[in-house]
């Protein structure tokens, strides 16, 4: 039996001998996580601190790196579109979510189910999954044209918007293409914890009389606590990162309906070529997402790890 | 049991020697091309022009096998920010692709292209081979830093003959006959203009002539030259306020702000008539040539000067655009590369094989002594067109998003998105660019 790889039953545990014990009791060695520390600091702190260093400089990208104390914060702070893009930013993360969570928490719990019919179904749904973002912004871009989109192409008048040049409407088309490319990876997800959950407790559920709805609710939810919040998190703090599929889709226009943080800093950095100011608004963007993480955390409870289940 | 050992052996080897043949097979693959790691590089961009570089390179390559060159296309967008970055970085091609103006400043001022003034006096050939004034728009401070690589690309207003004849109008050669134009067309079912918004250096053209035909070359110069609120001239007020009453009217098509002209959208509408007219560069009568070979072949498509306003100051001969692209050398290349490179400009490139290349695609190259050439090509009409255009001009202003700093071009296609979207007032674009001089 080797103590190091898995955790075995406690009382196996008690058995072994006293050096064995010990190692249990303090957890595996400090040393295994040298390797993705030193991963984590090569590619993500000292990337961070590079960052931090040129938010208090003037750059233009060719030319010599000047320090320029807190010049470039005061033109990122000063900036208008800045406050517009944190807005765009949160308008998009609260529309994602509440259009996301719902949706993948009942695909996930229908195909979750054993029917042949539900598993053919959860193929199709993870097709888009397969598609990288430039693609399906590509595809939805040439579907939603107002010219020469589905809508002209099938004769249908209420489809040829100007979905994309309309700025009171791109952000839900923004929010439903994204809406249409990760609900299936949270669908996955869901699929998996409700997988999870035993069936004794729905068998026991059934024998106390509860209907379909009711299990729902006092089993398949509170067991899929941990889930949510997983997935929330997921959905919360990946929406800061949405880039690449707004990018090729409306590259933050029209106007700067849907310049994002992470496409402002972007364009602010190689488009205007202001190496400072994108930085400044690099930290903040890390900022914004490390507090957001922290909060979700917090949200679920101290004890992450403990199990909901009965007996176990 | 010995027969089986054998043959077990036997495979083992001939295993082997596939194997290390499929490795000879993979190093050879670069060989055979020329082209290996330390040869001088290329990025050009997709498009028109990307069959002529590449058959320009392909018959270097095979004729020069010591000094290959290696060719790579990017689309413009994408090519202007990879570009940058790449040189930024010592990472550059060594053959950089640009446009002159603010952003070659800009390489020459961080010292990353090369003073190509002695490589000129060396060559007196390549020198004379230009059109002067094109050959000027690649000196910063009095020396070369950039060479012609293609095409004269002035900005024309094109529009589909198919449509005009069905409402029986004539292009208009006033800004007036213009406006009167464009309801006649909406009530006709057909946009007045088609605009690749979303890309925003399209609309540029639109303010780029305006103010030369308002005000004159004198006020962008003023701009160009960072002078104090220039931005404020009242050519450029006027300019924005009249884009915007073209906006009100309903002059461009629905949804222009969602349009990218690197998807060659905006052309399309065109010569599929749902659209009347469109303000290009001469280079998208290689793509309709390319895409819609009907419609420009039997002759479907017009193009004429940008008309007049009433009152300007501006001569209606002056044209804007790209007077060329550019070669620069990077600094930051091995010798061996810049070797090779500079060889390939004297003699690969403008060679006869080269120019024919560009004619054939409906392109003007740059260089004199080609009006046989044109006149017999089956684009003559146009050709000859667009050639008289660009040399007759009293004036040439170069892009102005080119022409400007990086960080001001930017601001101003910024802004000027929200001109055509009517966020803002023409007094705002410019007391906001205004701001920006200097940087």
């Amino acid at each position: 039996m080797s103590a190091t790889t898995t955790t075995p039953p406690r009382e196996l545990v008690a058995g072994g001998t006293p050096g064995t014990r010990r190692t249990l009791e303090k957890g595996p060695s400090g040393w295994l996580a040298v390797p993705a520390l030193a991963f984590f600091m090569l590619f993500a702190i000292l990337p961070l601190l590079g960052v931090l260093f040129l938010s208090f400089t003037r750059w233009d990208g060719l030319g010599d790196i000047k320090l320029d104390g807190l010049s470039s914060w005061n033109t990122v702070l000063a900036d208008p579109v800045t406050g517009n893009a944190l807005l765009v930013t949160a308008k998009i993360m609260f529309f994602s979510f509440i259009v996301q969570a719902p949706i993948s928490l009942l695909l996930g719990v229908f195909t979750a189910a054993s029917q042949k019919y539900r598993a053919a179904l959860a193929v199709l749904y993870f097709v888009p999954l397969l598609l990288s973002s430039a693609a399906v912004a590509i595809a939805f871009k040439a579907l939603l044209d107002p010219n020469f989109g589905l809508g002209p192409g099938l004769g249908l008048p209420f489809l040829a918007q100007d979905w994309l040049g309309n700025s009171d409407l791109v952000l839900f088309v923004v929010v439903f293409v994204i809406a249409w490319q990760f609900v299936p990876f949270h669908t996955l997800i869901y699929q998996g914890g409700v997988r999870q959950i035993p069936a004794s407790l729905y068998e026991a559920a059934q024998i106390d009389g509860a209907g379909r709805v009711q299990q729902f609710f006092n089993i398949t939810l509170p067991q899929l606590k941990y889930t949510m919040i997983t997935s929330s998190t997921l959905m919360v703090v990946g929406s800061l990162a949405y880039f690449d599929l707004v990018f090729v889709l409306t590259a933050g226009g029209p106007g700067y309906s849907t310049r994002l943080l992470p496409l402002h800093m972007y364009l602010t950095g190689f488009k205007a070529n202001d190496m400072g100011a994108a930085s400044a608004l690099g930290v903040i963007l890390v900022a914004i997402g490390l507090a957001l993480a922290l909060l979700l955390q917090r949200l679920g409870g101290k004890n992450r790890n403990a199990s909901q289940l009965e007996g176990a | 049991m010995n027969n089986l050992k054998l043959r077990t052996a036997g495979m083992a080897v001939s295993a082997a020697a596939l194997s290390i043949s499929l490795v000879a097979c993979g190093s050879s693959g670069p060989a055979g091309t020329g082209a290996s790691a330390d040869s001088a590089t290329m990025w050009g961009l997709t498009g028109g022009d990307q069959p002529v570089f590449q058959a320009s390179v392909d018959s270097w390559n095979k004729s020069h096998p010591d000094s290959a060159i290696k060719l790579d296309f990017f689309a413009n967008d994408a090519y202007k920010t990879k570009v940058r970055t790449a040189v930024g970085a010592g990472q550059g091609p060594t053959l950089v692709y640009g446009w002159g103006g603010g952003v070659l400043k800009s390489y020459v001022d961080a010292g990353q292209v090369d003073d190509l003034t002695g490589f000129l006096k060396e060559n007196p050939d390549v020198q004379s081979r230009y059109l002067p004034s094109i050959l000027e728009s690649g000196v910063i401070d009095g020396k070369t830093y950039a060479l012609p690589n293609n095409k004269v690309q002035p900005v024309v207003l094109y529009y589909n003959k198919e449509v005009f004849e069905k409402i029986g109008a004539e292009p208009p050669k006033t800004w007036d006959e213009l406006m009167a134009l464009v309801p006649k067309f909406k009530d006709a079912g057909v946009a007045p203009f088609s605009l690749g918004g979303q890309s925003k250096w399209p609309d540029l053209m639109w303010l780029e002539y305006l103010v030369d035909r308002i005000g004159g070359p004198e006020v962008f110069a003023n701009i160009a030259a960072n002078k104090p609120d220039a931005w404020s001239d009242p050519a450029v007020i006027e300019a924005l306020t009249k884009i915007q009453e073209l906006v009100d009217a309903g002059g461009f098509i629905n949804g222009f702000s969602s349009i990218a002209a690197d998807s060659n959208a905006d052309q399309a509408l065109l010569y599929t008539g749902k659209a009347a007219m469109i303000l290009q560069g001469s280079w998208i009568y290689q793509g309709m040539k390319k895409d819609a070979a009907d419609f420009v072949s039997s002759g479907k498509l017009g193009y004429t000067p940008f008309p007049t306003v009433e009152g300007g100051k501006g001569d209606p001969a002056n044209v804007v655009g790209n007077p060329s692209n550019f070669w620069s050398v990077s600094s930051k290349a091995t010798e061996e590369q810049k070797k090779t490179a500079l060889e390939y400009v004297k003699d690969g490139m403008f060679n006869e094989e080269n120019v024919q290349g560009l004619i054939n695609s409906g392109a003007v190259p740059v260089v004199t002594g080609i009006e046989d050439k044109l006149a017999a090509s089956p684009d003559k009409d146009f050709l000859t067109y667009v050639y008289g255009m660009a040399k007759d001009a009293p004036d040439f202003t170069l892009s102005w998003d080119q022409a400007l700093s990086p960080a001001q071009g930017d601001a101003m296609l910024a802004n000027l998105d929200q001109i055509f979207l009517k966020k803002i007032t023409p007094e705002q674009f410019a007391s906001t660019m205004n701001a920006t001089i200097g940087k």
